[in-house]
C-alpha cells in the first residue's frame, strides 16, 4: 500500500510540473516578428517545484489529511444547532432586508461620487443575477447565452434614442418587454432539449446576438457601438447643466440648489436601487406562486412533474422569459449609466461573471445572490493590483464550489409549512 | 470553369480547416459517449497544446536546432505530453469529484475550469497573439496564372495526412485494443463494466488523455496554418469543434470525423460566398437547426430515456 502511494504521489508531483513548468516558466516574448523565450524569474519556478512538492505530500498522507479535514468540520459550533424556527427566520430575515434597503437609499449622500458609480455597477449585477437565479438557481436551466438579453435591453434603448428619441422612461418597458420576447421566441424551440444541449444552444445564441451587433454596422454601429445615449429624467427635469431637449427643466434650477455633478450619478444610484429591489420583490412573489413551485418541481424531476400534469414547456418557458426581461431591465439601466454601448460590453465573459454570481451565492437564494453580487462586483476594485487574477480566481471558485458545496454560500431554504407537534 | 475552380478552392480550405476540427471533436465525443458530460475545458486544452508547441519550436530555435523533422517531432511530443496532462489533471482535480451527480454540476465545474485555463495561460503568456513559424512553406498550383489558379499548399496536405492518420490510428485502437474495448464496453454500460471488473477510473482517465492528445495535434497543425496563437485561441475553436461533434452524432467518433469536415465546409463557403464575418453564424446556426431537429446527429444513436 505504501509502495503503491509514493508511485501515485510522484506520479501526481511529475504531471504538476508537466502542466505548469512549459507554461509558467518559459515565456514567449515577441519582439517584432521575433519570437524568442525568456526563463521566468526565480520566484516562479521556485514556486512551480514548491506546488510539486506540495501535489508530492499532499497524495502521499493523503488519508490523514482528509481525516484531520473531517475534524475542522466538526469544530464548528454553528454545525450541530438546530435551524431557527421558520417564522423567527422569516420575520429576521425581512427586517434585515428593510434596514438594508434603507441603509442604501441614504447611503449614496455620504460617499465620493467613484463609490456612487460602482454601487451603481453592483446593482445593475444585482438585477442580472436575480433574473438569472430564476432561470438556472429555480428552473435549473443552464443559460449561458444570458448576456444577449442584456444587450437587447442595451441596444433597444440606444436605438430607440437615437432614432426615435425615445426617454429612459419610455424605453424601459419596451426594452425589458423586447427582451422577453426574444427569450420567448428562443425559448420556444431550444427549452425540449436536455440541460447541457440547452446550455450550448444559449451559448451559441447570444455570441449570433453579438456578431450580429458587430457586424450590422448600418444600424448599430459596428464596433464603434452607440454614443450619445440620454440620462433618465425625474418629472422632466434634467441632470445635465444645460437642457438638452425641447420643453425639459433642469433639476438644479427647478429646486433653487447650485449644480453639482453629483446628482445625477446619485440619481441614477437611485433608480438602479428602485429597480433592483422591484426585481428581487417580483421574483420573490413567483418563488412562492404556483409556477415559482413549478419551476423547482421540474428542475428536481422532471418526470415526476410531468406526470402530475405540469405542462414542461410552458414551465421552462415563462422561467426563461422572467429570466430574459429582468436582464433587459437591467440592460436598459446600464446603457443609460454608461451613455455609450458597444458589442464588446456583451461578450460571453459577462454570461460567465452572472453565472459565476448565482452560483457562488447558492442556486435559487436571493439573499446569496445579491450578496455574491456585491462580492464579486467590489472585491476586484478594492485589490486593484490583483485585479488580473480576478477571472483566475473566478474560474477556480466555481470548480471548488461545484466540487465542495455546490448549493452555494447561503444555500436556499425552502419556504415550508411545518405541522404541529402530534400528542 | 474559373467558378468551379473557385468551388474547389474553397473546398479544399473547408476541408483542411475541418478536419483539424474533427480532432479536437473527437476528444468531445469519447468523453460524452463514456460519461455522458460536455468537456467545456476541452478547446482550452487544444490552446495549451498550441502554446506548448510553440514553446517547444522556440527552444530548439535558441539552441540552433532548425532540421524540420526534428523540430516538428520533438514540439508534436511536448504538446502531446503536455496536453495530456493538463487533460488528466483536469479530470482529475475538476470532473471526478463531482461525477454521477445532477448534470448541470459537471457542466459549471467544467466552465469554470475553461475559465481557469484561459487566464492561467493570459497570466502566464500575456494576452496579445503571437506570432507562429510557418515550419511548413510553400505550395503547388494548378490551372494558369491568367484564370484562377487553384492552390493547395504543402501545409494543407500536411494536416490533411495527419489527421488520416491520427483517426486509423485511433479507429484501430478503439476496435483492436484492450483498452479500447474496455472503452467501448464503458461506454455502452458504465456500472455492468465496473461489475465485469474494468477499472472504469483508469478508461474515463484514458479517455481524456486520449482526447487531450489528438488535441494537442490539432493545436501544433492550426497554429503553424494560422501563423499564430492567443489565449482565447482555443474558445472558439472548441464550440466549433463540440458543433462537429453534434452534427456528426455526439458519442460517435466516425461522426465526429463526419462533422468536422461538413462543418469545415459549411464555414469555408460562407467566408468564400457571403463574408467572412458570418462564419461563426452559420456554425451555431447549424448547430442550433441540428439539435432542434435531429438532436442525434447525423450517425449518433437515439438516447432513450430511462426512468
Amino acid at each position: 500500500m505504501a509502495a503503491n502511494n509514493i508511485k501515485h504521489a510522484l506520479f501526481c508531483a511529475v504531471i504538476t510540473l508537466v502542466i505548469s513548468y512549459p507554461i509558467l516558466g518559459l515565456n514567449l516574448v515577441a519582439d517584432g516578428a521575433v519570437v524568442y523565450l525568456e526563463g521566468a524569474t526565480t520566484f516562479t519556478v521556485v514556486s512551480v517545484f514548491l506546488a510539486a512538492v506540495v501535489v508530492f505530500l499532499f497524495q502521499l498522507f493523503r488519508d490523514d489529511i482528509m481525516a484531520r479535514l473531517g475534524f475542522i468540520s466538526r469544530l464548528n459550533p454553528l454545525s450541530g444547532r438546530d435551524p431557527m424556527p421558520q417564522q423567527k427566520r422569516a420575520k429576521l430575515e425581512s427586517w434585515v432586508l428593510t434596514g438594508i434597503i434603507v441603509l442604501a437609499l441614504f447611503w449614496p449622500f455620504f460617499v465620493s461620487r467613484g463609490s456612487v458609480d460602482l454601487a451603481t455597477l453592483v446593482l445593475i449585477y444585482i438585477m442580472l443575477a436575480l433574473g438569472l437565479n430564476v432561470v438556472v438557481g429555480l428552473a435549473g436551466l443552464l443559460d449561458l447565452g444570458y448576456v444577449a438579453f442584456y444587450a437587447v435591453g442595451a441596444y433597444t434603448f440606444a436605438l430607440l434614442s437615437q432614432y426615435a428619441g425615445f426617454s429612459f422612461w419610455m424605453a424601459l418597458p419596451i426594452g425589458a418587454c423586447l427582451a422577453a420576447l426574444f427569450g420567448l421566441v428562443l425559448g420556444f424551440p431550444v427549452l425540449r432539449l436536455r440541460g447541457d444541449y440547452l446550455a450550448i444552444v444559449t451559448l451559441g445564441f447570444g455570441e449570433i446576438i453579438r456578431i450580429l451587433l458587430n457586424n450590422w454596422t448600418n444600424l448599430t454601429g459596428g464596433p464603434n457601438g452607440i454614443g450619445g445615449i440620454p440620462e433618465p429624467t425625474l418629472f422632466g427635469m434634467e441632470f445635465g447643466r444645460r437642457i438638452k431637449e425641447e420643453g425639459n427643466t433642469s433639476f438644479h434650477e427647478t429646486l433653487g440648489i447650485a449644480y453639482a455633478s453629483e446628482h445625477k450619478v446619485i440619481f441614477l444610484y437611485l433608480i438602479a436601487l428602485v429597480l433592483a429591489v422591484i426585481t428581487g420583490l417580483i421574483i420573490r412573489r413567483f418563488m412562492r406562486m404556483p409556477v415559482g413551485r413549478a419551476w423547482e418541481a421540474l428542475r428536481e424531476d422532471e418526470i415526476a412533474a410531468r406526470s402530475l400534469g405540469l405542462s414542461r414547456t410552458a414551465v421552462k418557458l415563462s422561467a426563461f422569459t422572467i429570466g430574459a426581461f429582468f436582464a433587459g431591465f437591467a440592460g436598459t439601466v446600464f446603457a443609460s449609466k454608461q451613455g455609450f454601448i458597444s458589442p464588446e460590453s456583451f461578450v460571453f465573459l459577462e454570461s460567465a461573471i452572472v453565472l459565476a454570481i448565482v452560483v457562488l451565492g447558492g442556486m435559487g437564494s436571493q439573499i446569496g445572490v445579491i450578496l455574491a453580487a456585491i462580492a464579486v462586483t467590489i472585491l476586484p476594485e478594492l485589490a486593484r493590483e490583483f485585479s488580473d487574477y480576478r477571472m483566475l480566481v473566478f474560474g477556480a471558485a466555481m470548480v471548488l464550489m461545484m466540487v465542495w458545496r455546490p448549493q452555494g454560500l447561503l444555500p436556499m431554504r425552502r419556504i415550508h409549512i411545518e405541522l404541529g407537534k402530534q400528542g | 470553369m474559373q467558378d468551379l475552380l473557385y468551388f474547389f478552392q474553397q473546398l479544399i480550405n473547408g476541408l483542411t480547416i475541418g478536419s483539424t476540427y474533427a480532432l479536437i471533436a473527437i476528444g468531445y465525443t469519447m468523453v460524452y459517449g463514456i460519461i455522458g458530460m460536455i468537456n467545456f475545458a476541452h478547446g482550452e486544452i487544444y490552446m495549451i497544446g498550441a502554446y506548448t508547441a510553440l514553446i517547444a519550436i522556440t527552444g530548439l530555435a535558441t539552441l540552433g536546432i532548425t532540421w524540420l523533422p526534428i523540430v516538428l517531432l520533438v514540439a508534436l511530443i511536448c504538446a502531446v505530453i503536455v496536453s495530456s496532462s493538463m487533460g488528466w489533471a483536469v479530470e482529475r482535480v475538476a470532473y471526478r469529484p463531482v461525477r454521477g451527480r445532477h448534470r448541470l454540476i459537471p457542466l459549471i465545474s467544467a466552465i469554470g475550469m475553461s475559465i481557469f485555463l484561459q487566464n492561467y495561460v493570459h497570466l502566464a503568456q500575456g494576452s496579445r497573439n503571437i506570432g507562429f513559424p510557418a515550419l511548413i512553406e510553400g505550395g503547388f498550383q494548378l490551372g494558369s496564372e491568367d484564370t484562377f489558379p487553384l492552390s493547395i499548399s504543402y501545409i494543407q496536405i500536411t494536416i490533411f495526412i495527419t489527421t488520416l492518420i491520427c483517426m486509423t490510428a485511433l479507429s484501430t485502437f478503439i476496435a483492436r485494443s484492450r483498452t479500447g474495448r474496455a472503452c467501448r464496453a464503458v461506454s455502452q454500460d458504465l456500472g455492468m463494466a465496473s461489475l465485469l471488473g474494468i477499472d472504469t477510473n483508469r478508461i474515463i482517465s484514458a479517455t481524456f488523455v486520449i482526447g487531450a492528445a489528438l488535441a494537442a495535434v490539432a493545436g501544433l497543425l492550426l497554429g503553424m496554418y494560422y501563423g499564430s496563437v492567443d489565449p482565447l485561441f482555443g474558445f472558439i475553436a472548441g464550440l466549433k469543434a463540440f458543433t462537429a461533434a453534434v452534427l456528426g452524432g455526439i458519442g460517435s467518433i466516425p461522426g465526429a470525423m463526419l462533422g468536422g469536415l461538413i462543418l469545415g465546409v459549411a464555414e469555408s463557403m460562407t467566408s468564400g460566398y457571403l463574408s467572412g464575418e458570418y462564419k461563426d453564424v452559420v456554425s451555431f446556426g447549424l448547430l442550433i437547426l441540428i439539435l432542434l431537429f435531429k438532436p442525434t446527429g447525423l450517425l449518433g444513436k437515439p438516447e432513450v430515456e430511462k426512468i
